[in-house]
């Protein structure tokens, strides 16, 4: 029997869609309970999109939380694969606190986890299918790319402690070079100093454009092998209808607890917040005892709505 | 005649009312985004000039970085004072080097804090405040207020205010000093991080000319 499309939301569409997407990629569907002990989102609670988990004792006396997130629990629940690879994807339900919101909400998001030997050649295919999950949404899309170890080591070449390492890096999410240049100046940094780190963030725009100042910005800072690592990264794009769409901007950061090497987001014309994200998140996966090495991405759902009202206007 | 810019290119603005947001106006027409028409008086709140690709909206200063995150503008101008209390998701583009004034703590004249007690503060920027006294290990309960904190010590309500001090005077006259300066604050130049992306052309010819760059 035959669905016809017509019963479908829109949000349901988009979900089979990209499901399509990641199977034909190679990807296995993984299937996870809506609970989780909350333990697990208080240890790791800057990792979390928003504040705030809803919880219950269940039974047996146990704190559980619905889930906010869905890598948490994946980390947690797979066990390491050495040199092979583990190609999974999701489509769940999250429960969270949403920006402009007045509480929690129920969000659904897809997406696909690898875990296991992520080398280079699989953080291009995830990446190309970062830009083919947008291209599957809008034709009017930009996946914007950084490399966090590039930008960790020039923040770190101006930053004297922690707080100052976290206000520069929120600064930099914020395309703030202003604000940076004053957080220097207050901690007693010579006058210049950040001018890697503003220069590196000032470079954006599609890779052919920009690469070539990367890997100057880069070299100087003594960081060659990052920017080579994002030019090999981005190298599928080219010559391709995407390259265009394909954006390096360093303001694209992530917490480096957390996170490292490639990070990325995706946006859609009319919509004001990032419907894709993802990375790699080799240093969650220390902290939780996985030896494995891991990329992602997740697209958030509901965000897409301003699609279908503007199929409505 | 000079070629309209399409809809889809045309940069949404979010000015704040009042004087600030029409300083902010003859900085943008002089860095080539003119639109004659929000100069008559009217009631009117927005305003086209299609020609130079930009639409401009006054809105309450407090609501500018609102409309910038939520994507109905796409750049807009805010103080300092707000981004740091909201926190929007936008960027920070430039600093206006306008609107300036800064955070402070203000308390009557000669008062002598008791550090054995919770310090009392009256403001409209609780986050702000909470952040300043937390940095400091300093246990405080805020008293959030909407308007006229000034009379807060005189009346006993708090111990201290934590507000935007521009001249002074209004402390002054309510015999309140100024016994620590949080952070200056002037007028930025924010933008959706979206709405970045799709209209980076318009919203750097509109950074170069503020800067007084050629581009």
């Amino acid at each position: 029997m035959e669905i016809n499309e017509a019963v479908l939301e829109e949000k349901e569409r988009t979900g089979f869609l990209l499901r399509e997407l990641f199977h034909r990629h190679g990807f296995s569907r993984y299937r996870m309970g809506k609970f989780e002990e909350y333990d697990l989102y208080s240890r790791n609670k800057d990792f979390l999109m928003s504040d705030g988990v809803i919880t219950f004792t269940d039974t047996g006396g146990r704190l559980m939380a619905l889930k906010p997130d869905v890598t948490l629990s994946m980390v947690k629940n797979l066990r390491d694969c050495g040199e092979g690879l583990q190609k999974l994807y999701y489509h769940e339900n999250v429960y969270r606190v949403s920006a402009g919101a007045d509480g929690f909400r129920e969000e659904t998001q897809v997406g696909v986890e690898c875990m296991g030997r992520v080398d280079g050649k699989v953080i291009s295919e995830v990446l190309r299918m970062a830009a083919e999950s947008l291209a599957t949404l809008s034709p009017s899309y930009v996946l914007e790319i950084s490399h966090l170890d590039l930008l960790s080591a020039l923040v770190d070449g101006v930053a004297l402690d922690d707080g100052m390492r976290k206000s520069i890096l929120a600064c930099a999410g914020e395309k703030n070079l202003h604000g940076i240049s004053e957080i220097c100046r207050a901690a007693g940094l010579h006058p210049g100093a950040e001018e890697g780190l503003l220069a590196l963030l000032g470079t954006y725009g599609p890779p052919r454009a920009i690469l070539p100042t990367i890997r100057q910005i880069a070299a100087a800072n003594g960081c060659a092998e990052a920017a080579q690592s994002l030019s090999q990264s981005v190298a599928g794009f080219m010559g391709t209808e995407a390259e265009e769409k394909i954006w390096i901007d360093f303001s694209a950061t992530g917490d480096l607890k957390y996170y490292n090497g490639i990070a990325f987001k995706g946006f859609l014309w009319g919509i004001p917040d990032p419907v894709l994200s993802g990375g790699q998140y080799d240093a969650l996966m220390r902290r939780m005892r996985r030896k494995d090495r891991a990329i992602g991405f997740a697209v958030f759902l509901n965000r897409l709505d301003r699609l279908t009202e503007k199929g409505e206007k | 005649m000079e070629a309209r810019v399409s809809p889809e290119q045309t940069l949404n603005v979010a000015l704040p009312k009042g004087r600030l947001g029409e300083k902010v106006y003859g900085l943008f027409a002089q860095a080539g985004f003119p639109c004659p028409s929000i100069l008559e008086s009217s009631r009117k709140l927005i305003f086209e000039n299609p020609e130079a690709g930009v639409r401009y909206f006054w809105v309450k200063p407090s609501d500018v970085a609102i409309y910038v995150a939520r994507g109905a503008a796409d750049i807009g101008v805010a103080g300092k004072d707000i981004l740091l209390e909201y926190r929007p998701e936008v960027y920070e583009l430039m600093d206006l080097g306008i609107g300036k004034c800064r955070m402070a703590v203000a308390a009557p004249v000669g008062f002598r804090e008791n550090p054995e007690r919770p310090l009392r503060v009256a403001t409209k920027f609780s986050r702000i405040a909470r952040d300043y006294y937390g940095g400091m290990g300093r246990d405080i309960e805020i008293i959030h207020l909407n308007g006229s904190i000034e009379i807060a010590p005189i009346l006993g309500l708090s111990d201290v205010i934590v507000d935007i001090v521009e001249t002074g005077t209004t402390l002054r006259e309510n015999h309140l000093e100024v016994r620590e300066e949080i952070v200056p604050i002037s007028a930025r130049l924010i933008a959706n991080k979206s709405g970045f992306k799709f209209k980076r052309a318009a919203v750097e010819r509109l950074m170069a000319g503020l800067e007084g760059r050629e581009q």
